[in-house]
């Protein structure tokens, strides 16, 4: 069973925290468009803000264990003219950051009273920044401008992933989707 | 010759008893926090939200030979509001409350003051809240005034009003227990 990355492919726990991600980023996306509609009385009130933060905790915990996956295996080789390698390398760089700072812009809209974040009911997250001047007002405009940004990309790394495997038919989304080959 | 000092010492006299009586004005002291702005509104009809307006300023008049004078002025900076919770100010805060971005401020200017025997008395005048002006009655009751130990004078009032949130275009629907906010005043200001 193939876990690790090698130079030229991706293992099971890349391509696994790969999809994962893919999927809590857009659930997030979509929980957090539709939560912030809701009516006071509606009974989704506090559940879908209650999940999306828990599941955005939880991201930023998959981030975390992909940046030491990733540090500690080899990098499969980029594929593609000079151009393409480094405009993917820009690109996936690009939706690193704003997924950090979404967690972050995130986490600071919850915690601008020093409450802390409960996830799933299990454990909290405690505040550390708080008590800045409109920290939630400006946290919150900030999560949502990078939120559209994030989606953005992830439509163009979609779609650099289709042309990839329908127009210059490479490797590129077949080995972030199997490990056979 | 002796007129001319009686006359000067009368005439001084007579000029100084009517500043005695005459209104003084007073700057509400927001610096040191000697005043509060507060709200109270039904959570779900289960218990009282209280929360308040952290930063405001304004100032009156009160004239005890002539209370019907007096008058008073606020202004509230309504990105100030603390129900002690991040979340639920910054909902306050938004488009579906008092969309601070666009009404920064709340203001409150007398148009009259009538005082009862007991000295308790009805504050008339316009407030201004969510861009939208409508006259209100302040229930007022003196609390006290005098010397404070660092050489001024201070005197202080505690008011209260109810306000309905449709009357100022706040329409989120809080359930129907939460369709007025009890507004909660205590004010003491710095004779200048």
């Amino acid at each position: 069973m193939m876990w690790c990355d090698t130079h030229d492919r991706y293992g099971l726990i890349s391509i696994t925290l790969h999809w994962l991600v893919a999927a809590a980023v857009t659930g997030l996306f979509v929980v957090g468009l539709w939560m912030v509609e809701l009516g006071y009385l509606h009974p989704w009130y506090q559940r879908a803000p209650d999940i999306h933060r828990s599941v955005g905790v939880i991201l930023f915990a998959m981030m975390l264990a992909h940046a030491a996956w990733r540090y500690t295996n080899p990098r499969p080789a980029a594929i593609g003219s000079v151009t393409q390698r480094k405009a993917a390398a820009w690109m996936h760089r690009l939706i690193y950051i704003l997924m950090y700072l979404l967690v972050l812009s995130g986490y600071l809209i919850s915690t601008a009273d020093g409450r802390g974040i409960d996830v799933f009911g299990l454990f909290s997250v405690p505040a550390s920044i708080s008590g800045l001047q409109s920290q939630a007002d400006i946290a919150g405009e900030v999560h949502e401008l990078l939120a559209f940004a994030l989606i953005a990309l992830t439509i163009l790394h979609a779609l650099a992933a289709l042309k990839h495997h329908f127009v210059d038919r490479d490797q590129t989304l077949k080995r972030m989707l199997t490990i056979k080959h | 010759m002796k007129y001319k000092l009686l006359s000067s010492i009368t005439l001084t006299i007579v000029l100084t008893v009517p500043s005695l009586l005459q209104a003084a004005d007073y700057v509400i002291d927001t610096e040191k926090a000697h005043a509060f702005i507060q709200f109270r509104i039904k959570h779900l009809g289960y218990s009282w939200l209280l929360g308040r307006f952290n930063d405001f300023d304004g100032s009156f008049s009160y004239d005890e030979a002539d209370p019907a004078a007096s008058s008073v002025e606020v202004t509230i900076r309504t990105a100030s509001i603390d129900s002690n919770h991040a979340e639920r100010d910054k909902h306050l805060r938004g488009k579906e409350f008092l969309e601070v971005d666009k009404f920064p401020q709340a203001t409150f200017v007398s148009t009259g003051f009538t005082e009862n025997d007991d000295k308790s008395a009805v504050l008339t005048g316009n407030l201004m809240l969510h861009g939208v002006t409508r006259p209100v009655n302040i229930a007022v009751k003196p609390i006290g005034h005098g010397p404070d130990p660092w050489g001024g004078k201070r005197r202080g009032f505690e008011g209260s009003t109810t306000l309905k949130l449709a009357d100022y275009d706040i329409d989120f629907d809080l359930g129907p227990a939460a369709r007025e906010v009890e507004l909660f005043l205590s004010v003491e200001g710095i004779e200048q």
